[in-house]
């Protein structure tokens, strides 16, 4: 009997989770729909660049200063055994090009935006605006998920590129405090083994990282119920599923990257 | 006469709740169709139904000649632009200032200047008597201030029907009569009110028909006639509360 139940109970959690996937799926796919579709809503879309993209700058350059220099120690600590303190520049500008900076990038602005869009979005269903976007007539999916998402699909490679190169920046502090390195000498050897195809499709997959934020925190804000309780968990568990579908996107962008282009596996 | 809205054996459940029976009435253009009861009997769920944020599980809402559920996103659209929705918590967008919430629908419908519609904003302030807190945010403002703020908003367009939810609940009495006389004003000039208010005063000002809603059903429909002289006892506690009848 106990062992029926538990089979039930599995069985119950299976089909919620694949329910919830499969509503969570036909948010994405609408919002893909939706944003080649009229009104553009570019006011919008520029107001959430702003929130997304020009105010989580500060936070982007100091992390990636701050991971620069904690790279470079680590890089010089290794490299140093086998005297090939002259590859740290070029060891610390891939790792930050191809992963590190990207991957980043992406877990701080789902922490800092997806949280915010799961918190705003929930808070506007909990106190009826969204119901009041529709009885004007404003498409209130349009209006408050595709333009976050459109906003954060444009912002992310930006925010990605700073993140490489103040990471590179602080590399080349922590460098020429140990060694006096030049910032011309460190910036050639950073750059000497780095390729467009190890710029290009590693900072274009987090186009797809923001797309995956903001269509899961736009959902669960959408989905919000139970008042300012609600609203907390929506942006909880926007953060948690950001995280999670960024780092579960990034092992099969990794296999796509490497299927287009062979070189960056060399 | 037109009806401007109209439930034909309209019934909705959520889950095991039966929140409309078989509802059926007709609001006639440019009257005030006042929807009482206690709380809970389903009044704003009517409203939400004549402006299309919840379907009927079976029934027809009619707004305009229109099957409201028939309607798609455009066309569902244009007839909401039509409609003004005072919600019961105002519902303003707390990411815009209270002139902005204002100028918001004449924005997105209209092709007027930034310039006209600013004016227009602080006209329709004016008329609910916050022409000084154009600028302020709605977190600023206190709950009569944001339901008044709520009223400019839904009759920012010049609406052909004001569904108003609990117009005077939060405000003082002198405010609460000045809210009714706009009401009373709108009505003159030719739009259709659907109120639903606990404030029996104040819907013997506004209304022209009245309906009771209880437990899903529409106990009475009349005039003021009709239900001052019904038998039903929940009417007749209801006409006599708060110095009616």
């Amino acid at each position: 009997m106990s062992i029926l139940s538990a089979v039930d109970r599995v069985g119950a959690k299976t089909l919620e989770l694949l329910a919830f996937v499969g509503a969570l799926s036909t948010f994405g796919a609408r919002a893909g729909v939706e944003a080649f579709r009229p009104p553009y809503e570019p006011r919008e879309i520029a107001r959430h660049l702003y929130q997304f993209g020009f105010r989580s700058a500060p936070l982007i350059i100091t992390a990636g200063a701050a991971i620069g220099v904690v790279l470079s120690m680590h890089t010089r600590a290794s490299l140093e055994r086998f005297g090939a303190e002259a590859m740290i520049p070029a060891g610390l500008a891939i790792a930050l090009i191809r992963e590190t900076g990207p991957l980043t990038a992406g877990l701080l602005v789902s922490g800092r935006v997806g949280a915010g869009i799961g918190a705003e979005i929930g808070a506007m269903k909990v106190t009826e605006q969204i119901d009041a976007l529709e009885a004007n007539a404003v498409d209130s999916f349009k209006y408050l998920a595709v333009t976050r998402i459109i906003a954060l699909m444009i912002a992310m490679p930006v925010l990605t590129l700073m993140m490489d190169f103040s990471g590179i920046a602080g590399g080349y502090l922590a460098e020429a405090a140990v060694s006096g390195m030049s910032w011309h000498l460190y910036f050639e050897r950073a750059f000497t083994y780095i390729t467009f195809s190890d710029l290009i499709p590693a900072t274009l997959k987090t186009v797809v990282f923001g797309y995956l934020i903001a269509v899961a925190a736009s959902y669960l804000g959408f989905t919000t119920s139970r008042g300012t309780e609600g609203v907390g968990e929506a942006s909880t568990r926007s953060v948690v599923m950001g995280s999670m579908l960024i780092i579960l996107s990034d092992v099969v962008l990794v296999k796509i990257i490497f299927f287009f282009y062979p070189a960056v596996t060399g | 006469m037109t009806a401007a809205v109209r439930f034909d054996k309209v019934s909705k459940r959520f889950g095991p709740l039966a929140v409309l029976d078989d509802v059926s009435f007709d609001i006639p253009k440019g009257k005030a169709f006042c929807l009482l009861g206690r709380s809970g009997t389903g009044k704003s769920v009517t409203l939400r139904h004549i402006v299309g944020l919840v379907r009927p599980d079976s029934g027809t809402v009619f707004v305009e000649d229109r099957d409201i559920n028939s309607l798609g996103g455009r066309e569902l659209g244009e007839v909401r632009t039509h409609m003004g929705f005072l919600f019961q918590n105002a519902a303003l967008f707390d990411s815009m200032s209270v002139g902005d919430n204002v100028a918001f629908p004449m924005r997105r419908h209209t092709k007027l200047s930034g310039a006209e519609i600013r004016e227009r904003a602080r006209r329709k302030l004016a008329d609910v008597g916050l022409e000084a807190d154009y600028d302020k945010m709605p977190g600023d403002l206190s709950g009569g201030m944001r339901k008044r703020a709520g009223l400019a908003r839904a009759m920012a367009l010049d609406p052909a029907i004001l569904l108003v939810d609990e117009p005077s609940a939060g405000l003082d009495p002198m405010t609460a009569k000045e809210i009714d006389d706009l009401l009373v004003a709108r009505k003159q000039g030719g739009t259709t009110l659907v109120v639903v208010t606990h404030n029996i005063p104040s819907a013997r000002v506004i209304g022209d028909d009245f309906a009771v809603l209880h437990e899903g059903r529409m106990l009475v429909h009349g005039t003021l006639q009709e239900l001052d002289a019904s038998e039903e006892p929940l009417v007749q506690a209801f006409m006599r509360s708060q110095g009616g009848g």
